[in-house]
């Protein structure tokens, strides 16, 4: 089995990197959602973990895969409450913030499971995948993209349906205002502030649900630290997709794949380092980056607390 | 309390930030000390008050810290932990007060750390023990600076965020390190993926009477020259102009392009030769996956102290006790270490809401050069609610 063409191999490198890149979607739509309301929140990360860990306890004690996403979505919440009043109501500084709420729900996190479960980390089951009818059956391809949990299918809906939210709804015209000329949105007598609460509890929520599927689906057990570095990974996504969510699900499938190309290779029989692999996306961020992301648009008024009346 | 008059720009660069509403030397010292202090002691009580909710006494805890941390011979671990923890901090100081979020310090740190360790075992055999030092030294720095290569000509050219870029090499840089540790440095007398151990008599020599590595020495001289080139040259004065604007920094001729690169590679360098401190001070060899992320934790003390080189040292030698003690102290109450993690997040965060009070109060300074606040202002925005009078006011030059 040393050819990594082989069926099994891509399979199983389509499945995997569907399954590793639904937490990046996720994350990074929050995160353009919050980008375009001029927020940058780095504390994508921790919400991320933070999310994954009550996403995880939610679904151990409650015996179940939804109740669990709900919790994960709760918990990136609770998590972004903190960045909503000290950076959209107060104005303070969102990047020591977001440093701050990473740090806080690595640290938070790993006291929590290891209060709860010691040194010890239990398993959950399998969770039940939904088979698109005749789809499912296709070889190679089949199995990765219509035999998924039914959130994978919710969140390139999702990634859809944002697109049309941004491009054709006033929510998301105001949305867009809010980070292009937040004065304007003002004038026109809408709250800047409400605006981008809106677009930052929302960004928790995804990013809480993301960290969630990776406890929950991705990995099944929660481990300190398990994010390593996603969120950070779905903070460039966002920017090298613009904004733009059909780019950001995508690049989000792609870097799925170079995350769950390990695991492939080893069904191939490949011996390489996974050192150098756990490197790639990162590696790729950077030639992305410097390929295409140089003129990369940012909101103008991205990070930058809006004070009325202030000139 | 000297006022310098004229050059509005050469003032204003001097203090970035003065806000004082008290009158004189001993009101904004208080200041000062409200701001900087109030925050690690909220941070302190918050988390006694988690310590109570996870069923710990945190008297005993925060006393458990000081015993481990400072007491008796104690405060030598502290001693040695202080020295990268400061050499971070001052390389972080060096680009913060550029306006550059060099936030790659952990794989500055970590692949620096690895080819140190990889070299040191053969160089300290072959050359006189000074000089294996210097180069080492010399080795670990320029890796450092290395790293920041591609952020900082993106930056430069292409104005590309560097908080994302030094980020992304940052991983990079902590998976190269493993390699590195695993394949060519790996020690193979033995079955873990760890480098070569130094031999104790050819570690760095102890401060005598003590047994605190002179790595010590090296950081707090470090911080005096960092903070002496901030100051009083000419280098000084052109960073603070660009954390200030860079716009008018390339108004008034400096080379923003040079400059950029040269503090990124000054901010580098300074991490790089943390990592040989600590490795040729305390550790002796690396071991694969190990990651001290002392950078994350330095980053609340290097804004408290308003990004000043000297006063951050007592703000170092505080964490570098709170680490030492509450390592020990978190496993004797069998909690994970990163609760150290939650403390450090609590005292960001406590910093901020202090900030945000005493911008209302104007009380003393703010922690974030004029720059780093100017971007977080709506464009334009230069007269904000405090009041202008406070703005005109003539700044005054602290030594």
């Amino acid at each position: 089995m040393t050819n990594l063409f082989h069926q099994d191999v891509l399979t199983a490198l389509i499945s995997g990197g569907v399954i590793a890149g639904i937490p990046l979607l996720l994350a990074a739509c929050g995160e353009s959602i919050s980008e375009r309301s001029g927020v940058l929140n780095l504390g994508l990360e921790g919400m991320m973990i933070i999310g994954a860990y009550t996403g995880f306890v939610a679904a151990y004690y409650l015996h179940s895969t939804w109740l669990g996403f709900l919790g994960g979505a709760g918990g990136g919440v609770l998590a972004c409450t903190v960045m909503i009043v000290l950076c959209v109501w107060l104005g303070l500084d969102q990047i020591v913030v977001g440093i701050a709420i990473t740090l806080a729900g690595e640290g938070i996190t790993s006291v929590l499971q290891g209060a709860q479960f010691g040194t010890t980390y239990p398993r959950l089951g399998a969770t039940p995948t939904t088979s698109i009818p005749l789809l499912h059956k296709i070889p190679v391809i089949g199995p990765g993209l219509f035999e998924q949990n039914l959130l994978v299918y919710l969140g390139i809906i999702f990634a859809v349906f944002l697109t049309w939210f941004f491009r054709s709804t006033s929510v998301g015209l105001n949305l867009r205002a809010a980070g292009e000329k937040p004065e304007a949105l003002d004038a026109a007598g809408v709250s800047v502030a409400a605006t981008r609460s809106w677009a930052v509890l929302s960004t928790g929520a995804l990013a809480g649900l993301g960290g969630g599927f990776l406890a929950i689906v991705g990995a099944g057990v929660f481990t300190p630290f398990m994010t390593q570095g996603q969120g950070y990974m779905a903070i460039v996504i966002c920017m090298l997709g613009r904004g733009k969510p059909i780019w950001v699900a995508l690049a989000s499938l792609l870097f799925g794949i170079s995350l769950s190309i390990t695991t492939a290779l080893q069904l191939a029989g490949i011996e390489i380092s996974t050192d150098l692999i756990n490197m790639l996306p990162f590696i790729a961020v950077m030639v992305a980056l410097v390929l295409f992301g140089r003129r990369s648009y940012l909101p103008p008024a991205l990070a930058l607390p809006y004070i009325r009346g202030a000139r | 309390m000297s006022t310098v008059p004229g050059n509005e720009l050469l003032t204003e660069v001097e203090v970035p930030n003065r806000a004082g509403a008290r009158s004189g030397a001993v009101g904004k010292a208080i200041d000062t000390v409200i701001r900087s202090l109030v925050p690690v002691l909220l941070a302190l009580v918050a988390g006694g008050v988690l310590l109570l909710i996870l069923g710990h006494n945190p008297f005993a805890f925060y006393s458990s810290v000081w015993e481990h941390g400072a007491q008796n011979k104690a405060w030598q671990e502290s001693a040695k932990r202080m020295a990268p923890l400061l050499l971070i901090a001052v390389g972080l100081i060096v680009a913060f007060r550029a306006n550059i979020w060099n936030l790659g310090y952990n794989g500055q740190f970590l692949l620096s750390a690895a080819i140190i360790s990889g070299l040191a075992p053969s160089l300290v055999n072959d050359l006189p023990l000074g000089l294996a030092f210097l180069i080492l030294f010399l080795v670990a720095g320029a890796v450092g600076a290395i790293w920041t290569i591609v952020p900082a000509l993106l930056k430069a050219f292409y104005e590309t965020n560097e908080i994302i870029t030094t980020l992304m090499m940052s991983f990079i840089g902590v998976g190269l390190a493993q390699i590195l540790i695993k394949g060519p440095f790996q020690d193979p007398s033995v079955n873990i993926a760890q480098t070569k151990v130094l031999e104790l008599d050819k570690m760095l020599p102890h401060i005598p009477g003590t047994k605190v590595h002179v790595g010590v020495l090296v950081a707090l001289a470090a911080a005096v020259v960092v903070y002496l080139a901030i100051s009083r040259t000419s280098f000084g004065l052109k960073i603070d102009v660009l954390g200030a604007n860079p716009r008018a920094a390339r108004h008034v001729g400096i080379g923003v392009k040079q400059l950029i690169i040269t503090s990124f590679f000054i901010s580098g360098a300074l991490i790089g030769a943390a990592a040989a401190a600590d490795i040729l001070g305390v550790w002796g060899y690396i071991r694969a996956n190990w990651n001290p992320a002392y950078g994350d934790t330095v980053i609340p003390f290097v804004f408290l102290a308003r990004l000043n080189p000297l006063v951050v040292i007592p703000f170092i030698a505080f964490f570098a006790v709170l680490s030492t003690g509450g390592t020990l102290a978190t496993q004797e109450v069998g909690l994970p270490t990163d609760f150290l993690l939650v403390l450090v997040a609590l005292i960001l965060l406590f910093m901020t809401v202090i900030e945000f009070l005493g911008r209302r109060r104007s009380l003393g300074q703010s922690y974030l050069t004029t720059g780093l606040k100017d971007a977080l202002r709506p464009p334009g925005s230069k007269k904000k609610a405090p009041p202008t009078e406070v703005e005109e006011k003539p700044r005054e030059v602290v030594r």
